[in-house]
């Protein structure tokens, strides 16, 4: 296995690209060196984005945040700017492992492993963000809820990237929240997650974006759920028929975690949740 | 030994250089060729924390991280815990409160531990829980290390305000 630690991620995407064997990239390593471990990958190149400058840093300006490749989930937890942001996609993130995992985990790595249950996707579809994504050739921006395409599958082609992902800056009264039901208190993979974010105008929802993980091959946006709040100051009718349409959306698996019924009902009732939530940062009075 | 590679980096201060395949874990590097053994290997896939070190400050499982990853950076183990072979103040308290017993998870109960009250000096009950969950611990039901890190915070405390 032959290691390599390129200075950008032009350079990342032009090793991977060249490379005639298996070559994988590796920032966080939560998810490639168990691989590795259960003999699941045989690379024969290891490309490792961390020595690149500013990947590992969160950026802030005027449209918003863009959070390097190699962030780790602590530093996003212990990021203010970001926190006070998009409190949903930092609880979201760093709901993944253990202090030990958040230690090297990242938001890019969540969305590229591409599982169906992966905690921090629904947040950032939810929040609006975007994969920042760079080719040996060309660099494009692709929304997340693009990127992934099935359980381990993305939209990422041989050689490229993602070499950040960008939260935009929310409008006045917004506010986000992720929720995911687990059989233990922590450390547990999600049996289903919702996301919410919703912006306020006097007092009623305006916007809204719903999202769901681990009720589908990949994590869904659920516009009609998003419709059953606009117009509503979130109302008992508008809980309900955001509840329905979630449930509605749902296309989960079977398995030792909880059955398709539980999932689909679970839906319905943690988005009632995460929609109070939401609403309550975004500064609506309940 | 094929595809080794020198790496040079600093454990518990001091500077250390080692030879390591590029795909050996930085867990086993840092027992089987740094000697340091205090770093033990439990899942080998993350779950454990048996191999909790800390790479410039942040808690990893070693296990999930490349020796090769290591160049140029300061990872500290239990090794590194003590000072001038005195004990540090969690490792005193594990004893006092018999917070082990077969001891294969303590290194990193340790590392854990004292990452938390670096951050954290004064954690209640339901921090140190969360914060150690991440550690796997088959004999002590918790409780004992628990009890162990709440008494060194808290003689940690004193001791910062003599300090000052």
């Amino acid at each position: 296995m032959r290691y390599a630690t390129p200075a950008s991620a032009k350079e990342a995407a032009g090793m991977l690209s060249k490379e005639k064997g298996a070559a994988f990239l590796l920032a966080g390593g939560t998810d490639l060196l168990v691989k590795l471990k259960m003999g699941m990958v045989e690379p024969d190149l290891v490309v490792d984005i961390k020595r690149i400058p500013k990947i590992d840093q969160i950026q802030t300006s005027a449209k918003g945040f863009t959070i390097g490749a190699a962030v780790s989930g602590s530093v996003i937890g212990q990021h203010k700017g970001l926190k006070a942001a998009w409190p949903g996609v930092v609880e979201a993130a760093n709901l993944i492992g253990s202090d030990q995992i958040q230690g090297r985990a990242t938001l890019a790595g969540n969305l590229c492993n591409a599982s169906p249950a992966a905690d921090s996707v629904p947040a950032m579809i939810a929040a609006g963000a975007k994969a920042v994504i760079v080719g040996p050739q060309k660099k494009r921006t692709v929304p997340v809820e693009k990127v992934v395409q099935g359980p381990g599958k993305t939209c990422l082609a041989k050689g490229e990237v993602i070499e950040a992902i960008t939260l935009p800056k929310p409008e006045a009264k917004t506010g986000d929240a992720y929720l995911r039901f687990i059989p233990r208190t922590e450390m547990d993979i999600a049996v289903v997650g919702v996301a919410i974010s919703l912006k306020l105008e006097r007092g009623v929802v305006k916007k809204a974006k719903v999202a769901l993980g681990a009720v589908a091959p990949t994590a869904v946006v659920v516009p009609a759920a998003a419709r059953a709040l606009v117009g509503s100051k979130l109302d008992d009718a508008a809980l309900e028929k955001l509840a329905a349409a979630c449930s509605a959306a749902c296309n989960p698996i079977d398995d030792k975690r909880g059955t398709v019924e539980y999932r689909t009902r679970v839906a319905g009732v943690l988005a009632k949740r995460a929609a109070k939530i939401a609403f309550q940062r975004a500064g609506g009075a309940l | 030994m094929s595809n080794a590679t020198l790496v040079s980096t600093t454990v518990n201060g001091d500077p250390v250089q080692f030879a390591c395949p590029t795909d050996e874990s930085l867990m086993t590097a840092l027992r089987n060729r740094v000697g340091l053994t205090g770093v033990k290997e439990g899942c080998g896939t993350g779950d454990c924390g048996a191999c909790t070190v800390t790479v410039d400050g942040s808690l990893v499982c070693s296990c999930l991280v490349l020796g090769v990853e290591a160049e140029g950076r300061e990872v500290t183990t239990v090794e590194g815990l003590s000072q001038d072979g005195e004990l540090h103040v969690l490792q005193q308290k594990f004893i006092d409160h018999a917070a082990l017993q077969c001891g294969i998870c303590t290194p990193g109960f340790l590392v854990a531990a004292k990452t938390l009250l670096d951050r954290n000096p004064n954690p209640n009950e339901t921090e140190i829980r969360y914060a150690l969950a991440g550690n796997l611990c088959r004999c002590t039901g918790y409780d004992k290390i628990v009890r162990a890190v709440q008494d060194a915070a808290k003689d940690m405390r004193k001791a910062s305000k003599k300090r000052r």
